[in-house]
């Protein structure tokens, strides 16, 4: 007996250990945003339709933490989480929507079937400012303390579950 | 009915293993006359049957539609064309993994139905393994994966193929490379029959070689065909993507490819004995080990499917019992069956192990390139290993490998004086540097696009240099098999080296009417019309295109919105000429011009010489087809010769004993 024959057999426990212990790894598909912990990088974002003022960073500064929710009228899960954005509205988190690639007439037509939970909608027509602050994709919240830093990002769309994390979350933020 | 036929086939195809392994297993053991050993054959071959038929008869229930099976329920839909309604019996988890039993049974069944020619004791214990990693497999797919389950209620419809599945290329390439990945079993049963048994020699390596030719015969073309598949079907322009499951299929093939070269040299020579079992152990664990990557989710790709860690873990187990089996036995048993014969190192044998080297080394930089995201993410990093790492790290071995594959058959067995072929070598070094001078005068292309038409341009023409002064009709049909696959690989490796060298590109938004340059064509983009398909709708572009002052052609590339399951595809058109391939996609609107006209996103590629690549990897396939048929033909005059020559001597013999006898009358 080599121990040279033993090699291959090593080496083939070793990437079967392995693969068992990634098995037993919960899969985090999602990639979480490198802007956390960041300042929110500065913009100014038109009005998304008549009626409500746009965004820009200096809506954030001061006061309360507040929400930053990327959506878009063209996105299903975002019909989905209305409700609890709604929810989070009445507990008074002040909601500031970015609305990605839209039309003022998608969106007005969307908060008049879903509700507006926004205090303010900006237009993000190309993706800007959904690709500056980490976002992989519609919807995605974000917590913005009173200083203007991005403190916690949450993918996907907000479900019941996740209404008191959020509301936690605002709070550690204070 | 037909999906309980199908279970039932399944069980009885499962209880059928497990009494060819007892069988083999009482052949080991007695030294092979015992009267259990005579199940093994028989068991294999019914057992082919019953699971081939189990593939059938769910390839009937896609076909039908039969809305009361879960699998088809989940895949089909009733609107399909027949054709694909056929291909999404495979384009699933459950489905391929049957087609895998069907295919590992099948080649069981051929090997004990076929092979006469191994000592009986080891045949018993090749057809044991079979048995045991066929038992294996049937368990997973019938405990965790059942193809047949009913839906306690029929559906009203089904769900429908992913439309990246429907098209005619999914038709041939999964099954071909599952034929080839699986076929690699019988190389791996009759490794391990050869190790248990001792009877590693140039005999078993004859006997060998063709199982394995025919598995990497089926491989090369299912990889080519791959290939061709995600290159116009994706509609991205790229031939090869260094994706985990397309490296679960390479690597098979370059562990097979080694094998089949180490091979010969233990049928020629003696030689190379451990290696030749350790490779033939290789490469069907590298076909287990890609089921395991493609399925267990454990890595992000493309083409995952069925991402359930449960069932990876089954298939873990089964990796752990049968790769690490072998591993184990071959760490036992390697130490008894002494390396054969030297050799010295300029010499036949001694290229083809310098090759041998180099293909395990591609083989090893691969696997470590797939795997290494595993092992990052166990300390939470992410990363993905792409052409920057595959293509520059890979190209060190591979260019050492082209050279000595020019050089290596002008060689002698056992020794030879490098001078003897001095002239070749002169040959052969003069075309490389000509044509990289030539190419670097033309323009800057990066390193590798030089070195690699060089060297398949030299390689081209050593291919044919060891047929000079010899009486083609004399050359043994196995050394037309040799420089075939050689010759393919030097016009695949043209093809490549062009395509990454040459290729122009043209991304533009165009208005009907307007007109692009590339490459010497004119593209007018004539009209965008919708059209229907039986279950899709496009948006389709009509392309003039004109190279010079020819005729135009007509390009109609589409894009196509499936509804079941709603889905977006790019069906690219693409013009083939003798030296490249024009290759158009249409893509979204994109705004109006000056004018208020829409237009359109429109890429177009010319891409020099890209269709060697997939006429290479034919090539070799087709050289491989010759020199299995050269060799099981040589094998058996040879055998029957023998058969003959014995005979006559048992005759002489008789004649001799009744001759002695005869004067007692």
């Amino acid at each position: 007996m080599r121990l040279s024959y033993f090699i291959p057999l090593a080496l083939f426990l070793f990437f079967a250990g392995l693969a068992g212990y990634m098995l037993t790894q919960p899969k985090e598909q999602n990639v979480p945003s490198q802007m956390i912990e960041q300042p929110l990088p500065d913009f100014t974002l038109a009005p998304a339709l008549d009626g409500l003022p746009g965004a820009s960073r200096a809506d954030f500064l001061g006061g309360e933490p507040r929400l930053l929710n990327i959506w878009a009228s063209w996105c299903l899960p975002c019909i989905a989480e209305a409700p609890h954005l709604e929810r989070l509205r009445t507990e008074g988190v002040e909601i500031v929507g970015i609305a990605v690639r839209d039309r003022p007439e998608a969106v007005a037509d969307f908060l008049s079937r879903y509700g507006n939970p926004y205090t303010r909608i900006g237009s993000d027509d190309i993706s800007e400012l959904m690709l500056e602050v980490g976002a992989s994709g519609v919807p995605e919240t974000y917590v913005i303390d009173a200083a203007g830093n991005i403190r916690y990002q949450h993918i996907g769309d907000v479900r019941a579950e996740t209404v008191p994390l959020l509301l936690e979350k605002l709070e550690e933020a204070r | 009915m037909i999906a309980e036929l199908g279970l039932a086939a399944l069980w009885l195809s499962a209880a059928l293993a497990v009494l060819q392994m007892i069988s083999g297993a009482f052949g080991v053991k007695g030294e092979g006359s015992s009267a259990h050993a005579l199940y093994a054959r028989p068991a294999a071959v019914v057992q082919a049957f019953l699971a081939v038929l189990a593939f059938f008869l769910l390839l009937y229930a896609f076909a039908i539609t039969d809305l009361s099976i879960k699998l088809v329920a989940t895949n089909s839909h009733s609107a399909k064309p027949l054709i694909y309604k056929l291909t999404g019996t495979w384009g699933n988890h459950e489905g391929s993994m049957l087609l895998w039993v069907a295919v590992l049974a099948l080649s069981g069944g051929l090997l004990a139905g076929l092979e006469r020619r191994l000592p009986e004791k080891t045949m018993s214990a090749t057809l044991m393994v079979q048995g045991f990693v066929a038992l294996g497999f049937y368990a997973f797919l019938l405990l965790s994966s059942n193809p047949f389950e009913r839906l306690p209620v029929p559906a009203l419809e089904g769900g429908g193929l992913n439309p990246l599945l429907q098209d005619i290329g999914l038709a041939v390439h999964p099954p071909t490379l599952y034929i080839g990945y699986v076929g690699l079993s019988v190389a791996f049963s009759l490794a391990m029959g050869a190790l248990l048994t001792r009877q590693v020699n140039p005999d078993f390596a004859k006997i060998l070689r063709p199982w394995v030719l025919g598995a990497w015969v089926f491989l090369t073309f299912g990889i080519t065909a791959g290939s061709y598949w995600a290159y116009y079907e994706l509609g991205w322009g790229g031939w090869w993507f260094w994706d985990p499951v397309e490296n679960a299929s390479f690597m098979p093939w370059l562990a097979a490819t080694a094998l089949l070269h180490s091979v010969s040299v233990l049928a020629a020579r003696d030689a190379l004995r451990t290696w030749t079992i350790m490779l033939g152990v290789l490469a069907f664990s590298m076909s287990m080990l890609g089921t395991f990557l493609v399925r267990s989710g454990v890595l992000t790709s493309v083409h995952a499917f069925a991402v359930d860690p449960e069932r990876g873990s089954f298939i873990l187990v089964l990796l752990a019992l049968y790769i690490g089996g072998a591993l184990t036995i071959f760490a036992m048993r390697a130490g008894s069956i002494a390396e054969g014969k030297r050799f010295s190192f300029t010499s036949r044998e001694g290229a083809l192990v310098f090759n041998n080297v180099m293909l395990s080394a591609i083989l090893a930089i691969v696997l470590f390139g797939t795997l290494y995201p595993l092992l990052t993410e166990a300390f939470d990093t992410r990363v993905s290993v792409g052409p920057p790492y595959f293509n520059p790290v890979g190209a060190i071995f591979a260019i050492p490998m082209l050279i000595v594959m020019a050089v290596g058959p002008l060689l002698r067995w056992k020794e030879d004086n490098p001078k003897r072929i001095q002239f070749e070598i002169s040959l052969l070094a003069a075309i490389v540097v000509a044509v990289i001078a030539v190419v670097a005068i033309l323009g800057s292309y990066g390193i590798l696009p030089h070195l690699g038409l060089g060297l398949a341009l030299a390689l081209a023409i050593a291919t044919f240099l060891p047929l000079r002064r010899r009486n083609l009709r004399r050359v043994p049909l196995a050394t037309w098999g040799m420089v075939c696959a050689h010759f393919g690989i030097a016009v695949a490796v043209f093809g490549m080296a062009s395509e990454s060298a040459f290729t122009s590109e043209r991304l533009a938004a165009v208005a009907v009417g307007d007109s692009e340059e590339v490459a010497g064509w004119t593209i007018e983009l004539e009209s965008v019309a919708p059209v229907a398909g039986p279950n899709w709708t496009a948006i389709e572009a009509r392309l003039m295109a004109r190279r010079g002052d020819e005729e135009p052609t007509i390009l109609a590339p589409q894009a196509r919105n499936f509804w079941s399951p709603p889905q977006p595809t790019s069906e690219s058109a693409l013009i083939t000429r003798w030296d490249g391939q024009l290759y158009a996609v249409i893509g979204d609107q994109a705004g109006v011009d000056e004018a208020g006209n829409q237009r359109w996103q429109l890429r177009v590629w010319w891409k020099p010489f890209v269709t060697l690549i997939w006429y290479g990897g034919i090539l070799v396939a087709l050289g491989g087809i010759l020199s299995m048929i050269g060799r099981v033909r040589v094998d058996l005059t040879r055998r029957n010769a023998k058969a003959k020559g014995d005979e006559r001597r048992a005759e002489l013999e008789a004649l001799d004993r009744d001759a002695s006898t005869e004067p007692a009358e």
